[in-house]
Parts: C-alpha cells; structure tokens; sequence
C-alpha cells in the first residue's frame, strides 16, 4: 500500500536568541505557528491535529508541557500528540505530522517544535548527577567530543577541517534573519583561535544554547493544489540504535547508514551527491559535517573531510550543506531537527531568500539525537512524487 | 542484603521564566495588589487572563480588574501538604471565583479544618507582606468573616520598590527521588566497594559488559555470570574537559577517556591523571588508581582515575572497532 | 484504512518497584511474552514506538535506555512519545495505515514510586501561576469531585458504588495492586481523606510496564484466530486551565466518543484514576446501562503511569481473543483532571467481512 501525498505548505520559525525574554512558552511557539499559518494562508481554525516536538521535560521544568499550552496552540478540541526522541526530535515530530496525513487520518496538520533554553541550563538538565555514577561527562560536548577525535584518527582528516565547517556555516548565518548566530567576520583563523572547550571542539566550533520554535503545516494533495510551491515529501524515515552496545560504530552508526539507505531508496536517489541539490544537517559540532556526509552516502568512507575542505559543501559548492547556517548558528534544541526539515522545505520551495540555492528541487533534512542513535530524516521535492 | 542498591537524589533548579505579556500584565498587577483577569471573545472574565482567546486564537489584549473578594465554587481539604505547596499544615486547595470574574481563580484557602469551608462561602485575598510579582503574592484566601490576619514577611524579596511591568518569574522546581540501581548495576557497584570489578557476558553475544546490563543492548537478553577484570586498559578515545559547568565535581582542565578494560567488550568512561592532558594518546595503556579504602562506597568514583603504566601504547587495531 | 488488530499484551505492576527507573529488567521479559504470544521474533516487528516520562524518572532522556530490551543490532524503526501507552500505540497504528510497516511492538514504563507522584505531577500545569503553589493530583480530583457532587451530577454513594465494583472486580486480576471488596455502605463509613475524596476514590501510586503488539490484515489472522480488530481510535485535548473548564465535563472524551462507534460495546475498559472520573467517563461515552465497565478493576485498583491507558486497550482485546465479547472499548487519559482521552474500539469482526 502506497502511502498518500503530503506536502509542506507553511513554514514558520522564530527569531531565535539566546534569551527571548519577550515572550512566553506559547508566545515563542505562536510566532512560530502564526508564521506557518500565514505561510500556508490557512488559520487555527483550519487545522485537523497538532503534534508538539521538544527536547527533555527538564530543560523548561514542565512535564509533558503540551498539556498546559493545549490551549494557546489552538490544540483545545483538537487530537495532540507529543513527541521526544532525543535531539532528533524536530524531524521526528515532523515524521510523526506527516504520517497523520500520508496515512490518510487528517488532512491539515500542525507541528511545532520548540526549546525555551533560558529557563534553566541545558549543561545542568543533561548532567544531573546519578548515585553511583562517575560524574566525567560534560554535556553534549563533553559527550561528543571523544568520537570527534576518533572520526579525525580514522580518516587522517587535517585538523582544521572543522574550523572550516563553523565559518561556512556562520557565514551562511548571515544570510537568514532568523538565526541566532550572526557573527560578522568569521574565518578557519578565527575558529582556529578560539578557546578549547572539548578538546578536540572549540567554542566556535560549538552551536549556541538558543530560545526558539519552528512549525510546519503538512497538508494531503487536494489541500496542496492551493499553495503555489508545496514542498513534497519524498520519503521519511527514523532508525534507532543504543547507546552501548559492544564494539558500536559510534562515528558511523549502522542506525545513521540504514536510514540513509532507506530514504535514498523511497526517493528513488542513487547518487545523493549528485541529485540532492541542497542538504540541511544537523551539525551541532562542526566536525559533524564530514561525519554525517560519509554516513549518508554523499562521500566514502574517511573522505567526507575531503568535499568540506574542497568548498563543495559551501554555498556555492555542488552540494550546499546548512545554507541556514545550521545548528551550529542557531540551536533551540527540540526545534533543531524540525528547523532541519523546514529549511530543507524552504530550499526546494524556492523560498529561502537569501540563502536560497537556485533552482534546489530535492533536498535533505536530517536530525540526529542522543548519543548518535536516533535518526530522523526526510527528502523533499519541488516535484509531486511519481509513485 | 537488599536486591538491589539506592540512594535519593534530588532534582532541583530555579527556572527564570519570562511570562509574555499577558501573564506579565496579571503579575504586575499581584505585585501592586490589584487581581487582573482577562475579558475572552465571549465575555467571559478569566482569572488569570488565557494567554490566547479560545475562540479567535488572539493573544488576550482586554484585561479587567476584578475585585480581591470572591466566592468559593469548589474545594478540597489538603490533609497531608506536599512540599512547596502553600501550607506545611493541612489546608483547603479552593476554586474562588472573583467578584467581577465570570470564571475562578485557583489558590489555596486558610482554614483550620474543612467544617469550616463550604461551596459558596465568601473569601478575601490575604495578600503576601513582601510582593514581587508572582502567584504566591496572594499568600492565601481567607473567609470573609473573620478578622483579617497581616501576613508576615516571608517571601524572597526581588526588587520589590520597581514600578516597571513584571516580565519574568522565578519558580524553583526540587523533586526528591529515590534512585535505584538495576540488579546487574548493583551486583557491578556492590563489587567496586570490594575493590574488584565485575563484569558479565551477555549469553547471546558472549560479549562482556562492564557495568553489566539488564539487557544486552544488541540482543535483548540479561547479561549473566560474574567476570572480574583487572583494572587495566586501553584508552579507545578521550577528550580534554577545559569547560565549567554547573553541577559539575571535577575542576576542569581534565581527561575524560573511554578505557577498554582487557576481556571487556565496552569502553568505560573515566578520568585520567598522572599524566599531562596533553600527552594522553588514544592507545595509551592504563591502569586502575583506587582511593584508599576507608573512602571507598558503591561508586565507580572508589576508582580515583586512572594512570599511564610504563607498557607500550596498543596497536590501533587492538582498540579500532571499539570507537 | 487498513484493518489493524491488537494481537499481544502483556504486563507487570508493582506497588514498589526495587529497580532502575530505566524499566529494561522489566520490559525483558513482557516483551518476551509477547513474542511468545504471536510466535515472533523481535525482527518480525516492523515499528516500535515507547511512552514514559522523563519527570516520573527524575533524569533526562530516561526513555532512552529502554530500547535495550529490545535489542537493537541490526537498528530498529522506533519512535517515543511523552505520552501513555495507548498515545504510543496510536502512533503505530498511523505508521501502519501509511503502508510503511505491517507490525509494531508499543511499549511504556514508569516507576512512579520513584518520587512523590502526587507532587510530581503539579508539574504538569502551568508552570507560571499553578505550578509554584504545587497542586497535587489528589487536590485537583477533590476539586472535580466536589463540584460533581455540588452539581448534583454524582453523589458520595455513586463514588463507593465504583469502588466496591473495582475492588471486588480486582480480585480477579492477578495484576491488581489493591483489591478486596465489602460494601458500599463500609466504604462509605470509611473517613475522608482529601474531603470529598476517601483512599480508595484514589488510584493506588503503581510501577509498571505494558506492551501491545499491532497488525495488520493477514498478519493478524496469522497470530490469533480472533483478532482484536481496531474499527474505531479517537483521541482530543481539552485546556489544562481550571479556570477555563467545567470540571463536571470532559469534552475530550465526547469529542472522541462521536468520532467511534460505541453501539454494541459489551465492556467498556475506562482509565479513571479517581472514582468519579469513572461517572464523567460513563456519561460523556453515553454507555448503555447494561454495558460491562472495568472488569479488570481499573485504574482505581492499579493505575502504572504511562501504562495504566494502554493497559486499559489490552484488557479489552483479552476478552475478544477469549471470545468472551465481542466488542469492547478501551479508553485512555492524560493530564490533569480528565484532559485529554483517547478510545479505541475493538471488534472481533473488521466490520468489512462478507464485503
């Protein structure tokens, strides 16, 4: 059974920050969805189901905080589901949206994710000492950082490599209003500069902790027929691994190369490298990019390092990775992944503004969470699907 | 011997919460004694105000003071108070809608007992000495006809003297828990305070895990036996923590490395020392530094670190597959 | 749609659990049970997906040592809600109508003994003018229930008639945490507690695990000779604000009543941690009279959190496995007081046969 057509009709974020002390928890998701709304030319009123994305309860103070923004997110009255996969969670949630329609439930379908990082501390939330434990880890970076030196001792990558990554992407930033990250000047040399935080991951090379939401509206095909430029959805897909199991590939999971095979297979791509035209990355660490560029298929194995530093990744490169500027410029955790999946959305919509690549008609998003094993990625067209 | 370890831990932070503007409008007005409520599309007046009408989606912009006197349309008696709530001693929890509210407000009612609160009975605010602009301004409601009591000082003071719009509101969350140990965890944990380390194979896989698991990760199956390890290792791969951060017990600059215990089959996440930072190597051999054993406890934490031995470093191949 | 069946079940309470918080130790073997209830193996499963909560755990990404009980070389299709049990299994059920995947195993854990579950839960709220006065779950049921009674909707005599039925009904249910019933008139004799509400109107504070097994068509017929058929899931929100709702109502549990078709349910299996959750539940679904409610005890008799919904769905396809009915509905809530329900209604027949 072949699933039924969806496609992305609006797409809203909000001016991520590190504070966003202007608004509340449902301020900062309505900017988000009044935008995806307007983007969509649909209302509240117009809408079948809501699906909320968002990283650990933790990290707001809230359990299950969907329950108490029902209301305000026009989910009164409506079916609510919430999702939480870890960092994946943004393109989860937009898996989950999507599947409402091409299951043929719904036709018109909210999602919204969102992170309001500054009512707590995220290093705090993910360090909260066990009884028992040894407490070495550091947070996501301290976490991460290891298998970054790793992927650098496996593919003789030179050590700038992720350097290059974190002024691409900054850069970038500074062609979308949105991000929270626009720091004018950045260069390799001024990454190079920066303060070891993990050693091998410096500051610049580390995304921001951000206040932010981002919401699509995923619509079937009679309801698509209206908008000028649907983004169609190619293909979904979500994989999972644990976190410890015995001699893991903790560079390359076997998770991340399933999904990817996956995907590539429903969208009908042989050659990523040469049919994806723009490709939105979770990249929380710059050194993310040549990783997950072998992992997907758009490199081999250890040469990932090799399109990143050959300027292939750039915008003006042949396979444009974070036009955005990416997580590393904007970082509101549970909204990380869906802000992957939107721009990815945005690129083959042609309405990406100035960081838009010319005549993008397939694009990827992608997220990743927990300790690199769950995956949650999805191929858009500017073209319907022919099967 | 229990079947399994634990031990509490608490959870706790002070989340800085900013409130928007309509929440920040009805805090504003607790600070400065005045109950503001917010008028829907539908005329109802809703204390506190609905950040958005249920009916149009709009953020609330008409807001209406609503007197400090009310009437109680529900209750229930609190017999035994949780922490944080607004009594230790038992109290009523009550619905009290305002006069000139169409819809009640949610706070807590002091009374001695519940024969003396009805459904109906008329209640005042009993408005907190020290206000900063949050829920707990209104310390409580009190019944209509009895004298009024002053509130003590007893709230934490922010700035109170401000007449600028209240934009933000501290509300500390501390949960206490009981966190257990798994079985196998403790079986693992209850060998460190003998000083061995044990681990266990899983039946399916043969691999062995240190701590050992409920279920091997790979297989699903409850790794099983008891294998003690030595002590020493292989450093798979590492990073040097320079950060600071909250909650953390370590001063950085530190080595946090996975160690490869020899005949384990998973990286262990530790601490290195006696050894520059800058001279740790993937590969490099180490080995177990334990505190003394008068510090010793069910903790990983018995093992102080670990520390370079004087043998060669690993061949990459030895360690490859396990990063 | 798709004709989808729930084939397995299976769980375990505990009034104190000992263990991790994490679950795995008890998810291995209820996940084992369900393999061996449909003769799979976990690679039969095309789609996971778990439900639990972080807060009920007390850490961060708590969920995310669960898929070890699964065994996750090679990787698995698999998904995780914040949600009950049954949110899980609603989520498998659109991945399986999109064609995607023919099976799923939902599962949920929670040790609410952990921490102070009453307490815990104030969290739900929100978190600027409710949350910092901690309003605890048996308060906000007080206030629910009070209003009913003030309303005349229910009576103190309508509450222990629901008691006395679950507590007796539980003795039956090996799984049951509290059991043992006497009379209305005992129970009512009983003091209060949280006036209006007496301990046993209260779901007793249960750790627990539960599991449901989804398939579709032909691979359900192959598992039972009478599938559970899933020929109606519906599930709505209300506002979380006590201010902006009448408490006697819930307007999510009629919202999904109208979406189902209830004509004929033989048992109704409602989540209804407090007594009279049971009497809002029983007038917005518009049960008949003669309609069979909570034969397992219920909720008020062993309510694990974020299994005690899903637990409800499985206690109804039992019965139709069984051949005892042959039509039933499980419903499912979340939140405080009522807020959001889902139902699902399960038929021995797809309601297509003979087509």
């Amino acid at each position: 059974m072949a699933k039924q057509p969806a496609a992305v009709v609006g797409i809203g974020q909000t001016h991520h920050r590190a504070k966003r002390q202007d608004v509340s928890m449902a301020g900062l998701c309505r900017e988000a969805i009044d935008r995806a709304l307007l983007d969509a030319n649909l209302t509240l009123d117009d809408i079948d189901a809501i699906v909320v994305g968002k990283a650990p309860d933790l990290f707001e103070g809230v359990m299950m905080p969907e329950l108490f923004l029902a209301e305000s997110l026009g989910a009164a009255g409506k079916p609510l589901l919430r999702v939480h996969t870890a960092g994946s969670v943004g393109g989860s949630t937009a898996i989950v949206a999507a599947s409402l329609v091409q299951s043929g439930v719904h036709k018109r379908v909210l999602t919204v994710a969102y992170e309001k990082q500054s009512e707590s501390n995220a290093m705090w939330a993910l360090s909260v000492p066990l009884p028992f434990n040894m407490p070495v880890h550091a947070g996501a970076g301290g976490y991460f950082a290891p298998h970054v030196r790793s992927y650098i001792r496996r593919s003789g990558a030179p050590t700038h490599v992720g350097a290059i990554v974190a002024a691409k992407d900054r850069n970038n930033a500074l062609k979308n209003p949105y991000a929270h990250l626009h720091n004018e000047g950045t260069t390799v040399e001024s990454v190079l500069a920066s303060t070891m935080l993990w050693d091998p991951i410096r500051y610049d090379e580390t995304c921001p902790s951000s206040d932010g939401a981002c919401a699509l509206v995923i619509v079937d095909e009679d309801t698509a027929k209206a908008s000028p430029n649907p983004a169609w959805i190619h293909g979904t897909v979500m994989r999972s691994e644990s976190t410890s199991a015995a001699e893991r590939d903790q560079v390359n999971p076997q998770a991340s190369r399933d999904a990817a095979a996956y995907l590539w297979k429903q969208a009908g791509i042989t050659d990523p490298f040469a049919e994806i035209d723009a490709a939105e990355i979770y990249v929380p660490f710059s050194w993310f990019e040549p990783m997950w560029l072998e992992s997907l298929g758009f490199a081999g194995e250890g040469e990932g390092w090799q399109l990143t530093e050959s300027g292939e990744t750039a915008m003006t490169g042949r396979l444009p990775v974070n036009c955005s500027g990416g997580v590393l410029s904007s970082n509101p955790i549970g909204a990380s992944g869906m802000l992957r999946f939107g721009e990815a959305a945005l690129q083959v919509r042609g309405a990406a503004g100035e960081h838009q690549v010319d005549g993008a008609r397939r694009a990827l998003g992608h997220a990743y969470g927990g300790g690199s094993q769950f995956f949650a990625m999805w191929v858009v067209g500017s073209e319907k699907p022919s099967s | 011997m229990t079947r399994t370890l634990s031990a509490p831990v608490t959870v706790a932070f002070d989340y800085t919460r900013s409130t928007g503007p309509v929440l920040g409008r009805f805090l504003t007005g607790l600070r400065d004694k005045v109950v503001v409520g917010g008028r829907t599309s539908a005329g109802e007046v809703v204390v506190p105000p609905l950040e958005y009408d249920p009916v149009t989606h709009e953020q609330t912009a008409d807001f209406v003071e609503v007197a400090d006197v009310g009437t109680v349309t529900s209750w229930t008696w609190v017999p035994e108070p949780v922490a944080g709530q607004p009594f230790g001693r038992p109290f009523a929890f009550a619905l009290v809608t305002l006069d000139g509210a169409t819809r009640p407000l949610f706070h807590a009612v002091d009374v001695a007992s519940p024969d003396d609160i009805s459904t109906g009975m008329r209640v005042r605010v009993r408005w907190a000495a020290e206000r900063v602009g949050h829920i707990n301004d209104i310390a409580a409601f009190e019944p209509l006809d009895r004298p009024g009591v002053e509130e003590v000082a007893q709230q934490p003071s922010r700035n109170p003297s401000t007449t600028e719009p209240v934009a933000g509101v501290v509300t500390p969350v501390s949960l206490d828990y009981i966190y257990a140990a798994s079985p196998e965890e403790s079986t693992f944990y209850r060998g460190l305070d003998e000083g061995r380390i044990l681990g266990q194979r899983c039946p399916s896989c043969h691999k062995v895990y240190v701590p050992p698991r409920s279920a091997c990760p790979t297989d699903g199956t409850p790794t099983e036996g008891e294998i003690e390890l030595s002590g020493a290792g292989t450093i798979t791969t590492f990073c040097i923590v320079n950060v600071p951060f909250l909650g953390q017990k370590i001063a950085p600059p530190y080595v946090s490395a996975y160690v490869l215990l020899d005949g384990a089959d998973i990286a262990l996440l530790h601490l290195i020392l006696g050894v520059p930072a800058d001279e740790v190597r993937m590969g490099m051999r180490v080995k177990a530094v334990w505190k003394p054993r008068e510090e010793w406890a069910y903790s990983l934490e018995n093992i102080d670190h670990f520390a370079p031995t004087d043998e060669p470093d690993a061949d990459y191949d030895t360690y490859k597959r396990h990063l | 749609m798709r004709d989808v069946a729930v084939v397995g079940f299976a769980q375990q309470q505990l009034p104190d659990f000992d263990g991790s918080p994490t679950c795995v130790e008890m998810l291995v073997p209820i996940l084992a049970e369900c393999y061996e209830q449909t003769g799979w193996t976990r690679r039969d499963v095309g789609f996971w997906c778990s439900g639990s909560s972080d807060y009920l755990a007390g850490r961060s990404f708590s969920f995310v040592q669960a898929v070890d009980a699964i065994g996750v070389t090679p990787p698995v299709n698999e998904s995780h809600v914040e949600m009950d049990l049954a949110w899980a299994m609603y989520e498998a059920w659109i991945k399986i109508q999109t064609g995607e995947v023919d099976t799923a195993l939902v599962y949920a854990f929670g040790k609410s003994s952990a921490g102070v579950l009453r307490r815990t839960l104030a969290l739900q709220l929100d978190p600027y003018t409710m949350t910092p006065l901690w309003p605890d779950t048996v308060s906000l049921a007080g206030l629910q229930a009070r209003a009913g009674i003030d309303a005349g909707v229910w009576d103190e005599r309508a509450m222990a008639e629901v008691a006395q039925r679950s507590l007796t009904d539980a003795e039956q249910n090996e799984h049951s945490i509290r059991k043992g019933g006497s009379s209305v008139e005992e129970l009512l004799a009983r003091p209060m507690y949280a006036d209006p509400l007496r301990k046993h109107d209260c779901a007793p504070v249960t750790d627990g695990v539960a599991a449901l097994v989804l398939a579709a068509g032909d691979r359900a017929r192959e598992v039972r000779d009478r599938p559970a058929w899933i020929t109606g899931l519906s599930h709505f929100v209300d506002p979380s604000s006590l201010s902006n709702r009448d408490l006697t109502r819930s307007p999510s549990a009629a919202d999904a009543a109208a979406a189902v078709d209830l004509t004929g349910v033989e048992v109704a299996e409602l989540h209804a941690p407090f007594s009279h959750q049971e009497l809002i539940l029983r007038r917005e679904l518009g049960l008949a009279d003669d309609v069979r409610i909570n034969p397992s005890g219920g909720a008020l008799t062993s309510n694990p959190m974020f299994s005690g919904g899903g637990i409800r769905v499985g206690e109804t396809a039992r019965r139709i496995w069984s051949g005892e009915i042959s039509k039933g509905v499980g419903h499912a809530t979340s939140g405080a007081a009522l807020q959001q329900n889902l139902l699902c209604v399960l038929d021995s027949s797809t309601g297509k046969d003979g087509l």
